[in-house]
C-alpha cells in the first residue's frame, strides 16, 4: 500500500497513530497530580516535537545516507523563517504561501551553499558549511538588519501591507496565522476524569506536514536514488570508478535536506510569526546533529525520536528548579536530601545543557548508532536465546549486510 | 601609512590568539589525527584559571578595626586578603595585582593534567573512529566543559585586570618617527603579542632541537615505522596533546585582560580557529601560525570605517569568505602538505 513494503507500512502507521494520539499519549498524568510537570501534551511543545522532527528527518537524508556532516543546517531553517515572516507581512496570514516560500528560499540557499561546499568532503565540508552558516548569521545580525530585524528579530507589525489579508483586525490587533480561516493557535480542551487533553489546530497541521515528509523520506530511502546516496557513503571512490558522477546525487540530497529545514522554519513561523538570527547560530546546527545522532543516523525513525527526546528533555529538565528538587527528596533524612539536591541541581534547570552534553557524549562513545541501535541490540539479546548464531563461514562467502536504513 | 601600521598592530592580538589556538589544533591533528572540537573549551578553561587564581589570591578574612568607623558610626570592618597577611601587604598586594601573569604558572600544571586526562580518558578511544565521530564527541565534551564553567562562575563575563604597570596605552608611532598620538597601542596587547611569539618559538624549538621533538616529528611523518623501531610513540603523542592543551590554556590566561572571560568565549574562538587551521593547511604548524596572524590582521583591516563604508558588514564575514575562497582554490591551504586529509 502507498508504495511501501510491509515493514515500512507498519512503521508509517505507527508514526501516524503516535502523531494522531499524541495529545493523549503525552499526557499520561492527571492535571493536578505531582507528576503533571512531566506531561508534554501541550500545543507549544508538541509543535516543537514535530517541527524539529521534520528538521532532523531532512538532516538525516544528507548525513544518514551520504555521510556528509553539515554543521550549517540551521542557516536554512533561519532563512526559511525569515522568508515565511516576510510572506505574512506582505501577502497574507494564510500559512500555505508562507510555508511554500520558506521551502523555496531554503532550497535556493542550499543550492548555492551545497554547490560550493560539496566540492570538498569530510572535515573540509563540515567547516565550509559551518563557515557559510556563520556568515549568514553574522549578516543577519548586522548588515541585513533592514530585512532581518537584526538583534530584535523580525516581527509582524500593525502597518504591514498584507495585500490579500488585513493589516489589522477589527479590534486593532495583529491578525493570527491561519489555514483558510482555521487559526493556528485555536485549541479544543477535553477533560476526562482528572486528565485534561488539549487539541491544537497548529499541532495537527504540523503533524500532517511531518507525516507527509516522513512518508517522502521513506520513499526516498527505498528508492534507487537513496541507494546511490548510500553508495556515496560506503565508497565514493569506487562509485566514481564505475563511471558515476556522485556530485549531482549529493547536491540533490543537500538541497532536499535544506528544503526540509526550510519547511521546519516555515512551520515555526506559522505557529509563532517571528524570526530571529539566533535560529541560525552554529550551536543550533549542532543541535540538529545531536538529534539525528541520538536517535540513530541513517535510520528512518531515529531522527524523529531524537528530536522528540531532546525537545522533551529541554522542556522538562529546564523547568525543574531547586524548589522542585527539594520537594522530591523531602522524604529522605535531613542531611541526605540536601546532599542529593546539591548533586542533582547542576544537571537540571538552567544547567540542562550539561545533561544534554553528557548524554550526547555517552551515545557517541557507546552507541554510535543511537537509540535505534540500542533497541536493536536489546532485541538481539532476546532473540539469541531462541536461535543459534549463524555457523562460521570459513570460505568467506559474502554475508548479507543489514541496510543502513533499517 | 600610520593607518596601515595601526591596523596591523590592532590585528596582532587577535591574530596571536588565533595562532596559538590553531597551533594547538594542528599539533593534535598532526600527531593523533584527531579533530578536536573541544580545543576552544581548553582556551576558555585557561582563561578561567586566571579568574580562579585571582579569586584565590583575593580570599580575605574580615577584622574589626576599632580605630576607624564607617559611615554609620559602627567600627569599620576591614577585609584583608590572606596573602597580604601571610607575605606582608607589599608582596601580597603585588601578587594580587600581578595575578594574571602569575596565573601562567598556575595554569601550566592544571592544563597539563586536563590534557592528559582528556587524551587518555576519551580521545584515545577515537583514534580509529571516523572524523565525524571525533568531531561529535569533542563537540559534546566542549558543551559539558562550558556548562560546568557556567554553573560555577555564572553566565556573565568576569573582568580580570592586567597589572597596573601594563594598563593604558603608549605612543608607538613616536618610536617609528610619526607624529605623537597618531599610533596609540595598549601595553597589554603588545605584551600578549610578545608572549605569543615566545610560546610559539618555544614550541617550535622544542620540536626542532630536542630528541623528544625529533621523535614526535618522525611520528607525525610515519607513525608506524617509528613504532616499529621500538619507540612508544603513543605516549609521546599523549604528551604532545598535553602541550597543545597548555598552549591553548596559556593563550586563554593572557587574553583575560583583553576580553573578560565568559563561558562561551571558547566556542566563539573555536570556529574561527578551525577556519584558521584550514586556511593555513591542515597539519602544517607554520601554516597555522602564519594564517592566524594573517587573518587577525585582515579582520582588523576589514573593521576600518573606510572599508565598512564601502562594503558594509565585511568585518563580520571576511574570515569566512577568505576560508571559502582558499578551500575552493587551494584545497590544501596556504602551506598544507600533500596527503593530509585527502581520503
Amino acid at each position: 500500500m502507498l508504495g511501501l513494503d510491509r515493514r515500512d507500512l507498519t512503521l508509517f502507521i505507527v508514526v501516524l497513530l503516535l502523531a494522531l494520539f499524541a495529545p493523549f499519549l503525552l499526557n499520561p498524568f492527571p492535571a493536578d497530580s505531582a507528576l503533571a510537570q512531566f506531561n508534554a501534551g501541550y500545543p507549544d511543545l508538541m509543535q516543537r516535537f514535530v517541527i524539529f522532527g521534520i528538521f532532523a528527518i531532512g538532516f538525516n537524508i544528507l548525513f544518514g545516507l551520504t555521510g556528509y556532516l553539515s554543521f550549517g543546517h540551521a542557516a536554512f531553517l533561519g532563512v526559511g523563517s525569515y522568508a515565511g515572516v516576510w510572506m505574512m507581512k506582505l501577502l497574507t496570514m494564510n500559512v500555505i504561501p508562507a510555508i511554500l516560500i520558506s521551502v523555496l528560499f531554503a532550497g535556493l540557499l542550499s543550492l548555492l551553499i551545497g554547490w560550493i561546499s560539496l566540492r570538498r568532503s569530510g572535515i573540509y565540508f563540515a567547516i565550509l558549511t559551518l563557515a557559510f552558516a556563520q556568515m549568514c548569521y553574522a549578516l543577519a545580525y548586522s548588515v541585513l538588519t533592514p530585512i532581518t530585524g537584526g538583534e530584535t528579530g523580525l516581527q509582524l507589525n500593525l502597518d504591514d501591507p498584507r495585500i490579500l489579508g488585513v493589516s489589522q483586525t477589527a479590534e486593532g490587533n495583529i491578525p493570527v496565522p491561519h489555514l483558510f480561516g482555521l487559526e493556528m493557535n485555536q485549541t479544543w480542551d477535553l477533560a476526562m476524569g482528572g486528565w485534561e487533553f488539549t487539541f491544537s489546530a497548529g499541532y495537527y497541521l504540523a503533524a500532517v506536514v511531518m507525516l507527509a515528509s516522513f512518508y517522502l523520506a521513506i520513499r526516498l530511502f527505498r528508492s534507487p536514488f537513496g541507494m546511490m546516496l548510500r553508495a556515496v557513503k560506503s565508497n565514493q571512490q569506487r562509485m566514481n570508478y564505475t563511471g558515476l558522477n556522485s556530485r549531482p546525487y549529493t547536491l540533490a540530497a543537500f538541497v532536499i535536506s535544506g528544503m526540509y529545514a526550510g519547511l521546519a522554519g516555515g512551520l515555526m513561523v506559522s505557529m509563532d510569526p517571528l524570526a530571529g538570527a539566533e535560529r541560525m547560530i552554529w550551536t543550533a546546527s549542532g543541535e540538529v546533529v545531536l538529534m539525528t545522532i541520538l536517535g540513530g543516523a541513517g535510520t528512518l525513525i531515529g531522527p524523529v525520536l531524537g528530536a522528540g527526546l531532546i525537545k522533551y528533555l529541554e522542556n522538562i529538565l529546564s523547568k525543574i528548579n531547586k524548589g522542585v528538587l527539594e520537594q522530591w527528596f523531602a522524604f529522605m533524612p535531613d542531611g541526605i536530601d540536601s546532599f542529593l539536591v546539591t548533586i542533582v541541581y547542576p544537571f537540571v534547570g538552567k544547567g540542562w545543557h550539561l545533561t544534554l552534553g553528557i548524554i550526547f557524549m555517552l551515545v557517541v562513545i557507546f552507541l554510535p548508532g543511537g537509540l535505534v541501535e540500542g533497541a536493536q541490540r536489546i532485541g538481539r539479546l532476546f532473540r539469541r536465546e531462541r536461535k543459534p548464531a549463524a555457523p562460521e563461514d570459513p570460505e568467506h562467502h559474502p554475508k548479507p549486510q543489514p541496510h543502513v536504513g533499517e | 601609512m600610520d593607518v596601515i601600521i595601526l591596523q596591523i598592530l590592532n590585528g596582532l592580538d587577535k591574530g596571536s590568539a588565533y595562532a596559538l589556538i590553531a597551533l594547538g589544533l594542528t599539533l593534535i591533528f598532526g600527531t593523533l589525527g584527531v579533530v578536536n572540537f573541544a580545543h576552544g573549551a581548553l582556551f576558555m578553561l585557561g582563561a578561567f584559571c586566571a579568574v580562579t587564581l585571582n579569586r584565590l589570591l583575593t580570599l580575605s578574612f574580615t577584622t574589626v578595626d576599632e580605630t576607624r568607623t564607617d559611615f554609620l558610626g559602627n567600627p569599620a570592618k576591614v577585609e584583608t586578603p590572606y596573602v597580604e597577611a601571610w607575605f606582608g601587604p607589599e608582596v601580597g598586594g603585588w601578587m594580587i595585582e600581578w595575578s594574571v601573569p602569575l596565573a601562567i604558572l598556575f595554569a601550566i600544571p592544571i592544563m597539563a593534567i586536563i590534557g592528559l586526562v582528556m587524551e587518555r580518558g576519551l580521545i584515545k578511544h577515537f583514534y580509529k573512529r571516523p572524523h565525524a565521530d571525533q568531531i561529535l564527541v569533542t563537540f559534546g565534551l566542549a558543551i559539558v566543559l562550558q556548562e560546568i564553567i557556567k554553573f560555577y562562575y555564572g553566565a556573565n563575563p568576569i573582568p580580570t585586570p592586567a597589572p597596573d604597570a601594563f594598563k593604558g596605552s603608549f605612543d608607538f608611532g613616536v618610536l617609528l618617527g610619526f607624529d605623537p598620538l597618531t599610533i596609540m597601542y595598549p601595553y597589554w596587547r603588545l605584551v600578549y603579542f610578545l608572549f605569543a611569539m615566545v610560546v610559539i618559538g618555544a614550541v617550535f624549538a622544542f620540536l626542532q632541537f630536542t630528541t623528544f621533538g625529533m621523535v614526535v616529528r618522525a611520528g607525525m611523518a610515519d607513525r608506524e615505522t617509528v613504532g616499529l623501531l621500538g619507540i612508544n610513540i603513543d605516549r609521546r603523542f599523549t604528551i604532545m596533546f598535553a602541550i597543545a592543551a597548555i598552549v591553548a590554556g596559556l593563550a586563554g590566561v593572557m587574553y583575560t585582560p583583553i576580553l573578560s572571560p565568559n563561558y562561551h568565549m571558547g566556542m566563539d574562538f573555536l570556529v574561527l580557529s578551525f577556519v584558521v587551521v584550514v586556511v593555513g593547511g591542515m597539519g602544517s604548524l607554520p601554516g597555522a601560525v602564519l594564517s592566524g596572524f594573517l587573518l587577525g590582521i585582515l579582520q582588523s583591516f576589514a573593521s576600518m570605517p573606510q572599508v565598512i563604508a564601502v562594503l558594509p558588514g565585511i568585518n563580520q564575514i571576511i574570515i569566512y569568505l577568505v576560508a571559502i575562497v582558499i578551500l575552493l582554490t587551494r584545497p590544501r591551504g596556504l602551506m598544507g602538505r600533500k596527503g593530509v586529509m585527502e581520503e
